[in-house]
Protein backbone atom coordinates (compact mmCIF):
# COMPACT_ATOMS: atom_id res chain seq x y z
CA UNK A 1 0.00 0.00 0.00
CA UNK A 2 1.47 3.26 -1.22
CA UNK A 3 0.85 5.84 2.66
CA UNK A 4 0.10 8.78 0.49
CA UNK A 5 -2.60 9.99 2.88
CA UNK A 6 -0.17 11.68 4.98
CA UNK A 7 -3.56 12.46 7.95
CA UNK A 8 -4.34 9.03 7.95
CA UNK A 9 -1.12 7.60 8.62
CA UNK A 10 -0.15 9.90 11.82
CA UNK A 11 -3.75 10.73 13.38
CA UNK A 12 -5.90 7.55 14.11
CA UNK A 13 -8.28 9.23 12.06
CA UNK A 14 -10.12 6.03 11.07
CA UNK A 15 -10.59 4.97 14.30
CA UNK A 16 -11.83 7.50 16.12
CA UNK A 17 -13.87 8.96 12.80
CA UNK A 18 -12.99 12.26 12.87
CA UNK A 19 -12.64 15.05 10.30
CA UNK A 20 -8.89 15.35 9.72
CA UNK A 21 -9.63 19.29 10.53
CA UNK A 22 -10.72 18.74 13.97
CA UNK A 23 -6.88 17.07 15.09
CA UNK A 24 -4.63 19.32 12.28
CA UNK A 25 -5.10 22.30 14.44
CA UNK A 26 -4.13 21.29 18.00
CA UNK A 27 -1.71 19.38 16.68
CA UNK A 28 -0.05 21.90 14.66
CA UNK A 29 -0.52 24.49 17.99
CA UNK A 30 1.50 21.70 19.58
CA UNK A 31 4.54 22.46 17.60
CA UNK A 32 4.41 19.07 15.46
CA UNK A 33 4.48 21.23 12.50
CA UNK A 34 7.74 20.31 11.45
CA UNK A 35 8.18 17.19 11.89
CA UNK A 36 4.98 15.95 10.27
CA UNK A 37 4.86 18.36 7.45
CA UNK A 38 8.20 15.99 6.66
CA UNK A 39 6.48 12.59 6.21
CA UNK A 40 4.49 13.40 3.45
CA UNK A 41 5.31 9.83 0.68
CA UNK A 42 5.95 12.19 -2.69
CA UNK A 43 9.55 11.34 -2.68
CA UNK A 44 9.41 8.21 -1.64
CA UNK A 45 6.57 7.46 -4.08
CA UNK A 46 7.83 9.99 -7.46
CA UNK A 47 6.33 9.91 -10.53
CA UNK A 48 9.31 7.72 -12.53
CA UNK A 49 9.55 4.87 -14.62
CA UNK A 50 10.90 1.89 -12.79
CA UNK A 51 11.71 -1.72 -13.82
CA UNK A 52 8.32 -2.97 -13.81
CA UNK A 53 6.35 -0.32 -12.50
CA UNK A 54 2.59 0.24 -14.02
CA UNK A 55 2.56 2.74 -16.45
CA UNK A 56 -0.18 4.59 -17.03
CA UNK A 57 0.59 5.77 -20.16
CA UNK A 58 1.27 3.44 -22.56
CA UNK A 59 -1.58 0.85 -23.48
CA UNK A 60 -0.34 -2.13 -22.09
CA UNK A 61 -0.09 -0.35 -18.91
CA UNK A 62 3.97 -1.72 -19.40
CA UNK A 63 6.81 0.78 -18.46
CA UNK A 64 9.26 -1.42 -19.96
CA UNK A 65 8.75 -0.58 -24.00
CA UNK A 66 9.94 -3.57 -26.18
CA UNK A 67 12.62 -2.75 -29.06
CA UNK A 68 11.64 -1.72 -32.40
CA UNK A 69 11.89 -3.87 -34.87
CA UNK A 70 15.29 -3.71 -36.29
CA UNK A 71 16.96 -2.53 -33.13
CA UNK A 72 20.57 -3.97 -32.03
CA UNK A 73 22.28 -2.76 -28.92
CA UNK A 74 25.98 -2.32 -28.82
CA UNK A 75 27.55 -6.18 -28.76
CA UNK A 76 24.44 -7.59 -29.66
CA UNK A 77 25.00 -7.56 -33.40
CA UNK A 78 25.19 -12.21 -33.52
CA UNK A 79 27.16 -12.00 -36.18
CA UNK A 80 28.72 -15.02 -35.28
CA UNK A 81 26.16 -17.56 -36.61
CA UNK A 82 27.58 -20.68 -35.34
CA UNK A 83 28.22 -19.04 -31.48
CA UNK A 84 24.26 -17.39 -31.56
CA UNK A 85 22.57 -20.39 -33.77
CA UNK A 86 24.77 -23.48 -33.08
CA UNK A 87 24.19 -23.89 -36.75
CA UNK A 88 26.61 -23.85 -39.54
CA UNK A 89 24.27 -23.34 -42.68
CA UNK A 90 21.61 -25.69 -41.84
CA UNK A 91 23.38 -28.17 -39.94
CA UNK A 92 24.20 -28.53 -36.27
CA UNK A 93 27.88 -27.59 -35.56
CA UNK A 94 29.72 -30.39 -33.65
CA UNK A 95 32.52 -28.38 -32.49
CA UNK A 96 32.49 -25.61 -29.54
CA UNK A 97 32.39 -22.12 -30.63
CA UNK A 98 34.20 -20.79 -26.89
CA UNK A 99 36.93 -22.48 -25.96
CA UNK A 100 36.21 -25.41 -22.79
CA UNK A 101 37.93 -25.48 -19.72
CA UNK A 102 37.50 -26.40 -16.26
CA UNK A 103 36.18 -22.69 -15.39
CA UNK A 104 33.19 -23.36 -18.28
CA UNK A 105 32.08 -26.55 -17.07
CA UNK A 106 31.79 -25.74 -13.58
CA UNK A 107 29.59 -22.65 -14.54
CA UNK A 108 27.83 -25.01 -17.06
CA UNK A 109 27.06 -27.46 -13.89
CA UNK A 110 26.03 -24.70 -11.79
CA UNK A 111 23.36 -23.41 -14.67
CA UNK A 112 22.42 -26.73 -15.27
CA UNK A 113 21.47 -27.51 -11.79
CA UNK A 114 19.52 -24.11 -12.07
CA UNK A 115 17.63 -24.25 -15.52
CA UNK A 116 17.69 -27.91 -16.75
CA UNK A 117 17.65 -30.01 -13.19
CA UNK A 118 14.36 -29.15 -12.22
CA UNK A 119 13.38 -31.62 -15.39
CA UNK A 120 16.57 -33.44 -16.88
CA UNK A 121 17.73 -34.37 -13.06
CA UNK A 122 21.03 -33.44 -11.83
CA UNK A 123 22.84 -36.77 -13.54
CA UNK A 124 20.55 -35.70 -16.85
CA UNK A 125 18.50 -38.90 -16.20
CA UNK A 126 15.37 -37.21 -17.13
CA UNK A 127 13.95 -38.00 -13.96
CA UNK A 128 13.52 -34.08 -12.27
CA UNK A 129 11.41 -33.29 -9.68
CA UNK A 130 9.65 -31.51 -12.35
CA UNK A 131 9.27 -34.71 -13.67
CA UNK A 132 8.34 -36.71 -10.65
CA UNK A 133 4.72 -33.92 -10.64
CA UNK A 134 3.59 -34.83 -13.80
CA UNK A 135 5.90 -33.34 -16.70
CA UNK A 136 6.34 -35.44 -19.81
CA UNK A 137 9.58 -37.30 -19.02
CA UNK A 138 12.90 -35.77 -21.15
CA UNK A 139 14.98 -38.39 -22.83
CA UNK A 140 18.11 -39.53 -20.70
CA UNK A 141 21.18 -37.81 -22.00
CA UNK A 142 22.79 -41.40 -21.55
CA UNK A 143 20.93 -42.86 -24.84
CA UNK A 144 22.85 -43.63 -28.04
CA UNK A 145 21.07 -40.92 -29.88
CA UNK A 146 21.83 -38.26 -27.37
CA UNK A 147 25.64 -39.28 -27.12
CA UNK A 148 26.16 -39.19 -30.97
CA UNK A 149 24.03 -35.69 -31.46
CA UNK A 150 26.33 -32.61 -31.83
CA UNK A 151 26.37 -29.99 -29.58
CA UNK A 152 24.73 -27.31 -32.39
CA UNK A 153 21.52 -30.19 -31.20
CA UNK A 154 21.90 -29.25 -27.76
CA UNK A 155 22.17 -25.37 -28.19
CA UNK A 156 18.84 -25.52 -30.94
CA UNK A 157 17.01 -27.71 -28.23
CA UNK A 158 18.07 -24.40 -25.36
CA UNK A 159 17.24 -21.26 -27.65
CA UNK A 160 14.25 -22.83 -29.83
CA UNK A 161 12.38 -25.49 -27.68
CA UNK A 162 11.81 -29.21 -28.54
CA UNK A 163 8.39 -31.30 -27.87
CA UNK A 164 7.29 -30.19 -24.54
CA UNK A 165 10.23 -28.04 -23.42
CA UNK A 166 9.86 -24.39 -23.98
CA UNK A 167 12.99 -22.61 -25.23
CA UNK A 168 14.85 -21.04 -22.26
CA UNK A 169 16.56 -17.95 -24.86
CA UNK A 170 15.34 -15.53 -21.99
CA UNK A 171 16.49 -17.35 -19.18
CA UNK A 172 20.07 -18.87 -20.27
CA UNK A 173 22.09 -16.31 -22.18
CA UNK A 174 24.53 -17.68 -25.27
CA UNK A 175 27.90 -18.29 -23.45
CA UNK A 176 25.93 -19.85 -20.75
CA UNK A 177 23.97 -22.10 -22.89
CA UNK A 178 27.23 -23.61 -24.75
CA UNK A 179 28.86 -23.86 -20.87
CA UNK A 180 25.70 -26.00 -20.27
CA UNK A 181 26.14 -28.29 -23.08
CA UNK A 182 29.88 -28.54 -22.30
CA UNK A 183 28.79 -29.90 -18.80
CA UNK A 184 26.43 -32.08 -20.27
CA UNK A 185 29.28 -33.89 -22.40
CA UNK A 186 30.86 -34.10 -19.07
CA UNK A 187 27.91 -36.05 -17.68
CA UNK A 188 27.41 -38.37 -20.40
CA UNK A 189 31.03 -38.93 -20.05
CA UNK A 190 30.48 -39.79 -16.85
CA UNK A 191 28.19 -42.29 -17.28
CA UNK A 192 29.66 -43.86 -20.28
CA UNK A 193 33.63 -43.76 -20.04
CA UNK A 194 35.91 -46.23 -20.91
CA UNK A 195 37.77 -48.18 -18.00
CA UNK A 196 40.78 -48.50 -20.30
CA UNK A 197 40.89 -44.52 -20.83
CA UNK A 198 41.24 -43.94 -17.24
CA UNK A 199 44.36 -42.51 -15.69
CA UNK A 200 46.23 -45.54 -13.37
CA UNK A 201 45.94 -43.36 -10.50
CA UNK A 202 41.84 -43.46 -10.97
CA UNK A 203 41.61 -46.98 -11.90
CA UNK A 204 43.16 -47.85 -8.58
CA UNK A 205 40.33 -46.23 -6.89
CA UNK A 206 37.54 -48.06 -8.52
CA UNK A 207 35.86 -50.96 -6.69
CA UNK A 208 37.26 -54.30 -7.99
CA UNK A 209 35.40 -55.38 -10.67
CA UNK A 210 33.57 -58.86 -8.69
CA UNK A 211 32.09 -56.35 -6.09
CA UNK A 212 30.69 -54.14 -8.64
CA UNK A 213 27.16 -54.01 -8.06
CA UNK A 214 25.04 -54.83 -11.83
CA UNK A 215 23.76 -51.99 -13.61
CA UNK A 216 19.91 -52.15 -12.30
CA UNK A 217 20.78 -51.97 -8.76
CA UNK A 218 22.46 -48.60 -9.65
CA UNK A 219 20.16 -46.54 -12.00
CA UNK A 220 17.51 -44.48 -10.80
CA UNK A 221 13.92 -45.96 -10.39
CA UNK A 222 12.49 -46.20 -13.76
CA UNK A 223 9.38 -43.82 -14.23
CA UNK A 224 5.94 -45.75 -16.71
CA UNK A 225 7.62 -44.94 -20.31
CA UNK A 226 11.14 -44.61 -19.84
CA UNK A 227 12.84 -47.30 -21.82
CA UNK A 228 15.62 -45.83 -22.12
CA UNK A 229 18.10 -46.47 -18.89
CA UNK A 230 21.67 -45.05 -19.06
CA UNK A 231 23.98 -48.14 -19.18
CA UNK A 232 26.69 -48.11 -16.59
CA UNK A 233 29.65 -49.91 -17.75
CA UNK A 234 30.90 -51.59 -15.13
CA UNK A 235 33.51 -50.28 -12.73
CA UNK A 236 32.72 -46.23 -14.12
CA UNK A 237 32.25 -43.95 -11.24
CA UNK A 238 28.67 -43.13 -11.27
CA UNK A 239 28.89 -39.29 -9.73
CA UNK A 240 29.05 -37.13 -12.97
CA UNK A 241 32.80 -35.29 -13.59
CA UNK A 242 33.05 -32.00 -12.06
CA UNK A 243 30.42 -32.53 -9.27
CA UNK A 244 33.34 -31.97 -6.62
CA UNK A 245 31.72 -31.85 -3.13
CA UNK B 1 -13.56 38.63 49.97
CA UNK B 2 -10.13 36.40 50.75
CA UNK B 3 -8.20 35.02 47.35
CA UNK B 4 -8.86 32.20 46.39
CA UNK B 5 -5.32 31.03 44.47
CA UNK B 6 -2.27 31.42 46.73
CA UNK B 7 -0.06 34.16 45.37
CA UNK B 8 1.89 30.92 44.56
CA UNK B 9 -0.22 29.66 42.20
CA UNK B 10 0.77 31.61 39.26
CA UNK B 11 4.22 30.13 39.09
CA UNK B 12 2.92 26.76 39.75
CA UNK B 13 0.60 27.12 37.16
CA UNK B 14 2.90 28.29 34.40
CA UNK B 15 5.39 25.53 35.59
CA UNK B 16 2.48 23.12 34.58
CA UNK B 17 1.46 24.66 31.53
CA UNK B 18 4.96 24.33 30.49
CA UNK B 19 5.76 20.67 31.96
CA UNK B 20 2.49 19.60 30.34
CA UNK B 21 3.55 20.96 26.79
CA UNK B 22 6.97 18.83 27.36
CA UNK B 23 5.43 15.71 28.68
CA UNK B 24 2.75 16.02 25.39
CA UNK B 25 5.78 16.58 22.82
CA UNK B 26 7.89 13.51 24.35
CA UNK B 27 4.55 11.72 24.42
CA UNK B 28 4.13 12.71 21.02
CA UNK B 29 7.36 11.97 19.62
CA UNK B 30 7.40 8.95 21.13
CA UNK B 31 4.58 7.56 19.41
CA UNK B 32 5.69 8.99 16.12
CA UNK B 33 8.68 7.03 16.83
CA UNK B 34 6.44 3.91 17.38
CA UNK B 35 4.24 4.67 14.60
CA UNK B 36 7.76 4.98 12.65
CA UNK B 37 8.68 1.76 13.00
CA UNK B 38 5.73 -0.18 13.03
CA UNK B 39 4.88 -2.51 10.33
CA UNK B 40 2.09 0.08 9.53
CA UNK B 41 4.93 2.35 8.13
CA UNK B 42 7.58 -0.08 7.54
CA UNK B 43 4.89 -3.13 5.86
CA UNK B 44 7.14 -5.13 7.58
CA UNK B 45 5.76 -8.96 8.18
CA UNK B 46 2.60 -7.81 6.18
CA UNK B 47 1.26 -10.70 3.85
CA UNK B 48 0.20 -9.34 0.41
CA UNK B 49 -2.24 -11.11 -1.42
CA UNK B 50 -1.30 -11.95 -5.09
CA UNK B 51 -3.82 -12.05 -8.13
CA UNK B 52 -2.22 -15.77 -8.24
CA UNK B 53 -1.51 -16.64 -4.76
CA UNK B 54 1.64 -18.34 -6.33
CA UNK B 55 3.83 -20.08 -3.26
CA UNK B 56 7.72 -19.52 -2.75
CA UNK B 57 7.40 -22.21 0.00
CA UNK B 58 5.93 -24.71 -2.62
CA UNK B 59 7.96 -23.98 -5.81
CA UNK B 60 10.80 -23.27 -4.21
CA UNK B 61 11.05 -24.97 -0.71
CA UNK B 62 9.45 -28.19 -1.90
CA UNK B 63 10.06 -28.33 -5.57
CA UNK B 64 13.38 -27.36 -5.05
CA UNK B 65 13.69 -24.90 -8.19
CA UNK B 66 16.51 -22.43 -7.42
CA UNK B 67 15.71 -18.50 -6.92
CA UNK B 68 17.72 -18.00 -10.18
CA UNK B 69 15.35 -20.27 -12.71
CA UNK B 70 12.51 -17.26 -12.30
CA UNK B 71 14.32 -14.39 -10.89
CA UNK B 72 17.31 -14.63 -13.55
CA UNK B 73 18.32 -10.59 -13.74
CA UNK B 74 19.39 -10.99 -9.91
CA UNK B 75 23.06 -11.40 -11.17
CA UNK B 76 23.56 -9.45 -13.51
CA UNK B 77 21.14 -6.41 -12.75
CA UNK B 78 20.22 -3.77 -9.97
CA UNK B 79 16.54 -5.14 -10.37
CA UNK B 80 15.70 -8.66 -9.44
CA UNK B 81 12.72 -9.78 -11.91
CA UNK B 82 9.75 -10.79 -11.58
CA UNK B 83 9.34 -13.74 -14.41
CA UNK B 84 7.33 -13.07 -17.28
CA UNK B 85 4.44 -15.37 -17.56
CA UNK B 86 6.17 -17.25 -19.97
CA UNK B 87 8.53 -18.69 -17.13
CA UNK B 88 5.25 -20.07 -15.27
CA UNK B 89 4.42 -21.77 -18.63
CA UNK B 90 7.68 -24.13 -18.78
CA UNK B 91 6.16 -26.04 -16.67
CA UNK B 92 2.13 -25.23 -16.42
CA UNK B 93 2.06 -25.68 -20.09
CA UNK B 94 1.62 -29.77 -18.39
CA UNK B 95 0.97 -29.62 -14.88
CA UNK B 96 -2.24 -28.31 -13.23
CA UNK B 97 -3.16 -27.31 -16.99
CA UNK B 98 -7.24 -27.22 -15.76
CA UNK B 99 -6.44 -25.52 -12.14
CA UNK B 100 -8.47 -22.84 -11.56
CA UNK B 101 -6.39 -21.10 -9.98
CA UNK B 102 -3.95 -21.05 -12.68
CA UNK B 103 -6.50 -19.38 -15.77
CA UNK B 104 -5.00 -16.11 -14.89
CA UNK B 105 -1.63 -17.14 -16.16
CA UNK B 106 -3.40 -18.84 -19.10
CA UNK B 107 -5.37 -15.90 -19.85
CA UNK B 108 -1.84 -13.92 -19.04
CA UNK B 109 0.38 -16.30 -21.53
CA UNK B 110 -2.69 -16.29 -24.31
CA UNK B 111 -3.80 -12.41 -24.41
CA UNK B 112 0.33 -11.02 -23.57
CA UNK B 113 -1.12 -8.76 -20.73
CA UNK B 114 1.07 -8.66 -17.65
CA UNK B 115 0.22 -9.95 -14.64
CA UNK B 116 -0.54 -7.01 -12.10
CA UNK B 117 1.74 -8.84 -9.50
CA UNK B 118 1.58 -6.82 -6.17
CA UNK B 119 5.38 -5.17 -5.27
CA UNK B 120 6.25 -6.87 -2.10
CA UNK B 121 9.51 -4.60 -1.15
CA UNK B 122 8.87 -1.57 -2.17
CA UNK B 123 12.09 0.80 -1.42
CA UNK B 124 11.85 4.59 -1.94
CA UNK B 125 12.38 5.99 -4.93
CA UNK B 126 15.13 7.84 -3.36
CA UNK B 127 17.27 4.45 -2.97
CA UNK B 128 19.03 3.37 -5.44
CA UNK B 129 19.59 -0.52 -4.12
CA UNK B 130 21.62 -2.69 -6.67
CA UNK B 131 21.19 -6.49 -6.07
CA UNK B 132 23.81 -7.67 -8.41
CA UNK B 133 26.66 -6.29 -6.48
CA UNK B 134 24.56 -7.55 -3.33
CA UNK B 135 24.76 -11.15 -4.74
CA UNK B 136 28.21 -10.86 -5.78
CA UNK B 137 29.49 -9.98 -2.60
CA UNK B 138 28.25 -12.56 -0.48
CA UNK B 139 24.88 -11.01 0.70
CA UNK B 140 22.44 -14.05 1.28
CA UNK B 141 18.98 -13.86 -0.64
CA UNK B 142 17.64 -14.95 2.75
CA UNK B 143 20.09 -12.27 4.56
CA UNK B 144 17.38 -9.45 3.68
CA UNK B 145 14.45 -11.54 2.50
CA UNK B 146 14.26 -14.57 4.91
CA UNK B 147 12.96 -17.99 4.48
CA UNK B 148 11.59 -17.14 1.42
CA UNK B 149 11.61 -21.31 1.03
CA UNK B 150 8.56 -21.14 3.84
CA UNK B 151 6.80 -18.38 3.06
CA UNK B 152 3.44 -19.55 0.76
CA UNK B 153 2.62 -15.94 0.44
CA UNK B 154 5.90 -13.51 0.65
CA UNK B 155 6.30 -10.73 3.27
CA UNK B 156 8.71 -8.58 3.74
CA UNK B 157 11.03 -10.39 6.35
CA UNK B 158 12.60 -7.06 7.47
CA UNK B 159 12.14 -3.53 8.22
CA UNK B 160 13.78 -2.23 5.19
CA UNK B 161 14.78 1.17 7.16
CA UNK B 162 17.73 3.11 6.28
CA UNK B 163 19.14 1.93 10.13
CA UNK B 164 18.70 -1.60 8.78
CA UNK B 165 20.72 -1.07 5.68
CA UNK B 166 23.91 0.77 7.44
CA UNK B 167 23.80 -2.12 10.32
CA UNK B 168 25.57 -4.01 7.62
CA UNK B 169 26.81 -1.42 5.51
CA UNK B 170 28.79 -0.57 8.61
CA UNK B 171 30.25 -3.80 9.64
CA UNK B 172 29.16 -6.38 6.62
CA UNK B 173 31.50 -9.36 8.48
CA UNK B 174 28.49 -9.93 10.56
CA UNK B 175 26.39 -11.21 7.71
CA UNK B 176 28.44 -11.94 4.46
CA UNK B 177 28.86 -15.40 3.49
CA UNK B 178 30.94 -17.52 1.33
CA UNK B 179 29.98 -17.18 -2.19
CA UNK B 180 29.03 -20.26 -2.86
CA UNK B 181 26.34 -19.92 -0.08
CA UNK B 182 24.06 -16.85 -1.09
CA UNK B 183 21.40 -18.68 -2.78
CA UNK B 184 21.06 -20.92 0.15
CA UNK B 185 18.13 -21.20 2.16
CA UNK B 186 18.46 -22.51 5.56
CA UNK B 187 22.20 -21.46 5.93
CA UNK B 188 23.43 -21.93 9.42
CA UNK B 189 26.55 -18.88 10.14
CA UNK B 190 29.63 -20.97 10.98
CA UNK B 191 30.30 -20.21 14.95
CA UNK B 192 33.28 -17.84 13.63
CA UNK B 193 31.31 -15.85 11.57
CA UNK B 194 33.17 -12.81 12.60
CA UNK B 195 36.52 -14.40 11.72
CA UNK B 196 35.46 -15.97 8.48
CA UNK B 197 33.68 -12.65 8.07
CA UNK B 198 36.35 -10.58 8.42
CA UNK B 199 38.44 -13.19 6.02
CA UNK B 200 35.60 -12.82 3.18
CA UNK B 201 35.47 -8.85 3.86
CA UNK B 202 39.47 -9.14 2.73
CA UNK B 203 39.09 -11.56 0.25
CA UNK B 204 36.15 -10.18 -1.82
CA UNK B 205 37.33 -6.99 -1.52
CA UNK B 206 33.89 -5.45 0.14
CA UNK B 207 33.69 -1.98 0.83
CA UNK B 208 32.07 -0.90 4.13
CA UNK B 209 30.02 2.01 2.03
CA UNK B 210 28.41 4.26 4.32
CA UNK B 211 28.47 7.38 2.32
CA UNK B 212 24.97 8.65 1.72
CA UNK B 213 25.60 8.99 -1.78
CA UNK B 214 26.33 5.30 -1.97
CA UNK B 215 22.32 4.79 -2.09
CA UNK B 216 21.37 8.25 -2.55
CA UNK B 217 21.98 9.10 -5.83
Amino acid sequence: MALQDFWSLWIPTRWLKLPTNFWSKPILAFGFAAILTGCRQDMHDQPKYKPLRHSDFFEDGRTSRPLLAGTVARGEMHDDVAFFTGKNGKDDIDVFPIAIDKTVIERGHQRFDIYCSPCHGRLGNGLGMIVRRGFKQPPSYHIDRLRQAPVGHFYDVITNGYGAMYNYAAQIAPRDRWAIISYIRALQYSQNANVGELPPGMKAQLPSMDKVAPPSAVSSPEIKGSSEQPNIPKGTPATPMGEAK
Amino acid sequence: MPQIFHHSSNTLSKISIISALVVLGGVGAALFELMADSSYATNQGVMRVQPVQFSHSHHAGSMGIDCRYCHTSVENAAFANIPPTKTCMNCHSQIWTNSKELEMVRASFRSDESIPWVKVHDLPDFVYFNHSIHVKKGVGCETCHGRIDQMPLVYQKNSLEMRWCLDCHRNPEQYVRPPSEVFTMGYKPPEDQLVMGARLVKENHIQKLDNCYTCHR
